[in-house]
């Protein structure tokens, strides 16, 4: 059987782990500090465990750390790195320095389920769930890991249809005992899968980042068929009603399209559904995929779009495009290796 | 093996908050290999193409089934697969009539009318079209269904005679009499007269989803006509 890690596990599994060997209580911590804080990446080099101890947890497990297998080097300085999770199963995560800070976008899922029509993951289909471990290996091993100022999980999959794990990732992250890092720091983002996101919203702090893309109903299902089950009007309507703490950033995202959304009418209405709510707005340039009916807005259609929601009060940027000579924008990462998907039996 | 927490986010809320009522099994019966169709009263009004949420105790959270019986029948059909190592549908294989159930109001916008139109679905992605179908809105609709054995073409009698030649069927594994030897993706892409206009609906996986859709725009069909249901 294959050796467990233990990098990713919270304080409670590593008391587990801990209790399953003998040992006392706050070995748990002991067990964070090193695999968190001091990051070290053997168990030989824990050095406050007992030999012994240390011995058995290298018979049954692993600490868990994996190098990116390959990096993609965008001549603004962005940095797409792939990681394994699994055999012929990659990820990517990508690294975005700007001046005052830098970003890593983060992967959740191998592929998604979500089969949204703009998406070069969503043309993959769904290829497993990434383990909390396997989220935050993305940090932990990315070479500029030290200089990570904020955490966006905006990468391959949607977060919350992988919560549980999405969760255990948060906790590591935020948690004293691991990276020690402040939720303001960390944006989720989501296409709107209720549930989880009334989970999210009551479990953490962190930022949540909920993909638009159209006012209208009918538009939005054509491009993102989760619309069917859980529609933006109810999506917005548990925004509205969900005590969204003052320090809480909620955003949208909207990927504007050519003729499709970027009308004055969709302004319009999108100030009008946006009503009562605290928030802001990211424009974000269309990256054509392969095979895509759909194509950016000019740069000039997103001024004016942005003037619009401007003059209606809402926050709106212009999201800078990030490494599109290597296709890193977050939400379109992918590669054409990972594009290859094996061919689905159905 | 990395520790993955099996849990996905399509599941519903807490039973109070999504309107859960209790009810009682019908029937439960095993139609393929981990396979079935379960029945319970009608109680409220659906349309077809729509989801109810169920479980088996409050405790766990519901998750969705298609409705797979006509709007003005007796009783709810759900058919569902069992996924080996899932939280609730090993439970509900286990059901028995008179058992208790729990399940939400009817929600979803998987609709369609009775213009003339494709539906296409693979395993048990059948379940909306059959609902719709059995309201009365396959008259003028093509349907292909997908599926790896012939035992997964379910209802294959009923379309074969309602539909008749508007009705294919695909097996990827095994070969059977009026079965298209392959995908359905290859059965759509020899059809040459595949038609631009009207609607086509897709239900199933997240990757016949995208498959299917990628081929109809590249045959021009426009996307705003493509809707699609994933199974999450
Ligand atoms: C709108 C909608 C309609 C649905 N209608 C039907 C229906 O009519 N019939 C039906 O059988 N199912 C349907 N489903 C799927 C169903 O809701 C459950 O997800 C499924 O039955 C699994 O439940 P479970 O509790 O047994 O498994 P879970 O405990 O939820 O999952 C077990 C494991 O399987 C994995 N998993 C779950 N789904 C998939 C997947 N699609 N691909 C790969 N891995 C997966 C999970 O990540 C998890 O690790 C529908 C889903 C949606 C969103
Ligand atoms: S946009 Fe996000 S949710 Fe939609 S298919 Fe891509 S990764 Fe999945």
């Amino acid at each position: 059987m294959a050796k467990e890690p233990l990098f990713g596990r919270t304080i409670e599994e590593l008391g587990e782990t801990a209790r399953r060997f003998g040992q006392a209580p706050f070995v748990a911590r002991q067990l964070a500090e090193w695999l968190y804080r001091k990051r070290v990446d053997s168990f030989e080099r824990m050095a406050n465990l007992s030999k012994t101890f240390r011995a058995s947890l290298a018979e049954e497990h692993v600490v868990g750390l994996a190098p990116p297998e390959r990096t993609t080097i965008s001549s603004d300085g962005t940095k797409k790195y792939l990681f394994a999770a699994g055999p012929g199963r990659f990820v990517e995560a990508a690294f975005i320095p700007e001046e005052r800070r830098a970003t890593l976008c983060l992967s959740t899922q191998v592929g998604c389920k979500m089969g949204c029509l703009f998406c070069m993951t969503g043309k993959q289909g769904f290829q497993g769930q990434l383990s909390a471990g396997e989220i935050l290996n993305q940090l932990r091993s990315l070479p500029e890991s030290d200089r990570i100022t904020n955490i966006v999980y905006m990468g391959m999959g949607e977060p919350l249809d992988n919560l549980a794990n999405v969760l255990s990732s948060i906790e590591v992250l935020t948690a004293d005992w691991g990276f020690a890092l402040s939720p303001r720091r960390i944006t989720v983002s989501t296409i709107g899968i209720i549930p989880a996101m009334k989970v999210f919203l009551e479990r953490t702090d962190c930022h949540l980042a909920v993909s638009l893309h159209s006012p209208f109903e009918d538009e939005r299902r054509t491009l993102m068929p989760v619309e069917n089950l859980y529609p933006l009007a109810e999506v917005l309507g548990v925004l509205r009603e969900s005590a969204i703490a003052r320090r809480r950033r909620v955003s949208f995202e909207y990927i504007m399209f050519g003729g499709l959304n970027d009308t004055p009418r969709h302004a319009k209405e999108l100030v009008r559904v946006l009503d009562g709510i605290r928030c802001r707005v990211n424009l974000i340039h269309f990256h054509p995929i392969p095979g895509t009916p759909l194509h950016g807005s000019s740069d000039e259609t997103m001024l004016g779009f942005e003037r619009r929601l401007k003059e209606s009060g809402i926050i709106t940027t212009i999201r800078k495009s990030r490494g599109q000579d290597i296709m890193a924008a977050c939400g379109l990462l992918s590669t054409k290796a990972l594009t290859s998907r094996p061919q689905a039996d159905y | 093996m990395a520790k993955r927490r099996a849990t996905s986010g399509a599941l519903l809320g807490s039973s109070d908050e999504t309107g859960l009522r209790e009810t009682r099994v019908t029937e439960n019966i095993e139609i393929a290999a981990g396979v079935f169709l379960l029945k319970y009263p009608r109680e409220r009004d659906f349309l077809p193409g729509q989801v109810v949420g169920i479980t088996v105790d409050r405790r766990i959270a519901p998750r969705y089934y298609s409705i797979s019986s006509g709007k003005d029948e007796e009783f709810v059909d759900l058919l569902y697969d069992v996924v080996p190592g899932g939280e609730l549908t090993p439970l509900l294989a286990a059901l028995r009539g008179g058992d208790l159930l729990f399940v939400s109001p009817p929600s979803g916008a998987f609709l369609d009318g009775d213009e003339e139109g494709w539906w296409i679905a693979t395993g048990t992605g059948i379940a909306p079209f059959v609902s719709m179908a059995k309201s009365g809105l396959g008259g003028r609709k093509h349907l292909v269904h997908g599926s790896r054995l012939a035992s997964g073409l379910y209802y294959r009698k009923y379309f074969a005679a309602v539909l008749k030649e508007r009705y294919v069927s695909c097996c990827t594994k095994e070969a059977g009499d009026g079965i298209f030897s392959g995908r359905l993706t290859a059965w759509l892409g020899q059809q040459e007269d595949l038609p631009t206009s009207g609607r086509f609906l897709l239900c199933g996986s997240a990757e016949m989803v995208v498959d299917v859709r990628d081929l109809l725009i590249a045959r021009g069909v426009p996307f705003g006509n493509i809707s699609s249901e994933i199974y999450f």
